[in-house]
């Protein structure tokens, strides 16, 4: 990779309770990928992006974010990303256009005249305009993941993870929220990285994909999942793949 | 009853007309050969509609037919429906339960509770610690935290609580009086009774009970909010952002009730005061006036400032217990009970230990 990769993950060991879910991850991750992290149930998907992030320390090895150990002791300003958790955990105690100031606020991100307008405009980015007066309870499970999108770009991140976004929207929502994902990267120029078990998601949006093998407990595939399909070496990655989008694949494979 | 007899090295099986009686189910033949059994043939009447009563009977047979261990020998089954085969192959091979661990001797589980009780205690003393590092910031406007969180805490914890402390603090200085009142009329020191209801709910009581009631009430409801938030990943959320909980979530409560509760403490020893003075003017012979030139005279001012300093540390305390509780607890519906109701009574204890500790204080200064 010619340029200084956005993040590096470099032999990590992760896990929680110091028992090990995955070891040896690898991988460099460039600015304006979408790299997507797949693999069966259980096989620490949400464990890596969540030490990615910093909510749970690394094991051995280490992440870097341009060169950089992450630093979130808040010395050294705010996070270099924002994140979508899979439920949403917007503060339900605030509306969302106070979700979404909130770190601006806490960060002194922008002018603090700015901030509402800024705000109003990342709900509308998101398809949310005329709703940000309203509580995350009043809202369906897709509106509530794109007002918690619009809060993870509050402070302009250059990374944005994203847990499962689709999990629990219909087929039509998460179309939506896909197209939403490959604007914000191609207008935004921001690095994606998102955990999903979603085939359509996968091949339809990530450049990507890092696979996590639950029983080896090490990643077995790396690389773009249209290529993966056809050349892994490795049947339950092919297999993974094949499972019910061939004709994603297929479609994306040939352009 | 279900047929069987053995065919060389098959074990042949007749399903009866009427199906497999369920309640065999409990009891499979107690009569089958001791291994050397190959094939297992199953015969089942015309057009049979099996259904998971015959699975689980033939699955039962098999494992019975098949023994233990892994160098089992394999039993073939036959007559049966391909799906059918499937499905006893599958049963199979599920994983056997795993054997239930014995149980820790009681020095065992007394360590492991002993260490896990340090581990708590040094949590604790590592979130005074930061909310003590934060207060400077806090002071000096530069806590992340939000403005009108703290007027917040103060407005619902203090208007909601206003009754139930008064209700609580009347009936208390009414009891001491009465109860003193019986006693000291016997020596005819009626009048003492303002003395002994003034100094002990200035000093003791009216502290304490406020600092019960708001741990029953604010306390708890601080650590299901904590703990709600921890299951809805709203704290992870803060984290991510780059806003510690601490300063966000826990130094606005703690600062709330230490300013609440001096407050509440005033208002509780005038409530007491007033429960105290009613039973003595009507059970004794004495005028509201005399009670409260009494009361004056008993009441010395560091028993007001003991008093006064006792509800700022159990406010805080209070706060820190509740936001504790709701920070360490896990992610699921059943956490955020346990978290509430530790948080009430890790408070209440700890408001009688530092109770405790206040009056061996007092008594060794001669206050």
């Amino acid at each position: 990779m010619a340029s200084q990769p956005r993040i590096r993950i470099d032999r990590a060991s992760i896990g929680y309770n110091g028992r090990s879910v995955q070891t040896g991850i690898s991988a460099d991750i460039a600015p304006g990928e979408i790299f997507a992290i797949v693999g069966d149930s259980g096989s620490g998907k949400s464990t890596l992006l969540k030490t990615m992030v910093g909510l749970l320390p690394i094991l051995e090895g280490n992440i870097q974010f341009d060169g950089q150990p992450l630093d979130m002791s808040g010395a050294a300003g705010p996070p270099p990303f924002g994140i979508l958790f899979q439920g949403g955990a917007l503060w339900s105690s605030m509306t969302l256009l106070e979700n979404v100031m909130m770190p601006m606020e806490m960060h002194d991100h922008a002018a603090p005249a700015a901030r509402e307008a800024l705000a109003r405009f990342k709900l509308a980015l998101v398809g949310l305009p005329g709703h940000e007066e309203r509580y995350p309870a009043d809202l369906s499970g897709g509106m509530r993941k794109r007002a918690a999108l619009a809060r993870a770009l509050a402070l302009d991140p250059s990374v944005l993870f994203l847990d499962e976004p689709s999990a629990g929207l219909d087929p039509l929502s998460s179309r939506r929220l896909d197209q939403l994902i490959l604007s914000l990267r191609d207008g935004l120029g921001i690095t994606v990285v998102i955990v999903t078990h979603e085939l359509e998601s996968l091949y339809s949006i990530a450049d990507r994909m890092l696979f996590l093998d639950g029983e080896l407990h090490h990643p077995t595939a790396l690389g773009a999942p249209g290529e993966l399909v056809r050349t892994s070496d490795n049947a339950k990655v092919r297999e993974f793949l094949t499972r019910k989008g061939m004709d994603c694949s297929t479609s994306e494979a040939t352009p | 009853m279900v047929d069987t007899r053995q065919d060389g090295d098959s074990l042949i099986l007749t399903i009866p007309a009427g199906g497999i009686d369920p309640a065999q189910l409990a009891a499979p033949p107690q009569t089958l050969p001791a291994g050397g059994i190959s094939t297992l043939r199953v015969e089942a009447p015309t057009g049979w509609k099996w259904g998971t009563v015959d699975a689980a009977f033939l699955a039962g047979l098999l494992s019975q037919l098949r023994g233990e261990g892994p160098n089992a020998p394999d039993v073939r089954v036959e007559g049966v429906p391909r799906d059918l085969a499937k499905l006893l192959d599958l049963a199979r091979s599920a994983p056997a339960p795993a054997e239930a661990k014995p149980q820790p001797g009681l020095r065992k589980r007394l360590g492991k509770a002993t260490l896990a009780q340090w581990d708590e205690s040094k949590a604790m003393m590592a979130l005074i610690g930061e909310v003590v590092w934060r207060l400077p910031r806090f002071f000096t406007g530069r806590a992340m935290l939000r403005r009108n969180e703290v007027m917040d805490v103060i407005a619902e914890s203090s208007t909601n609580a206003l009754i139930i402390v008064a209700i609580v603090n009347v009936l208390m200085g009414a009891i001491l009086a009465f109860v003193g009142a019986v006693q000291l009329k016997a020596f005819g020191a009626g009048l003492y009774v303002a003395d002994l209801v003034g100094i002990a709910s200035v000093r003791e009581l009216a502290p304490v009970m406020t600092a019960i009631v708001l741990a029953g009430r604010t306390g708890a409801s601080f650590a299901a909010r904590i703990a709600t938030m921890q299951g809805n990943e709203e704290i992870d959320a803060l984290t991510t952002l780059g806003v510690p909980p601490e300063e966000f979530l826990v130094l606005p409560r703690v600062v709330a009730l230490s300013l609440l509760m001096p407050l509440l403490y005033v208002y509780a020893c005038a409530l007491s005061l007033v429960g105290g003075l009613v039973v003595a003017i009507s059970m004794l012979d004495i005028t509201a006036t005399a009670y409260m030139v009494e009361t004056q005279a008993a009441i010395k001012s560091a028993n007001f400032y003991i008093g006064g300093l006792k509800s700022l540390v159990f406010g805080a305390m209070v706060a820190l217990i509740g936001c504790r509780c709701g920070l360490r607890a896990g992610r699921s519906a059943a956490d955020v009970g346990q978290a509430t109701t530790s948080a009430v009574v890790n408070a209440i204890v700890a408001i009688i230990a530092v109770d405790a500790l206040f009056a061996i204080c007092a008594n060794a200064l001669g206050i």
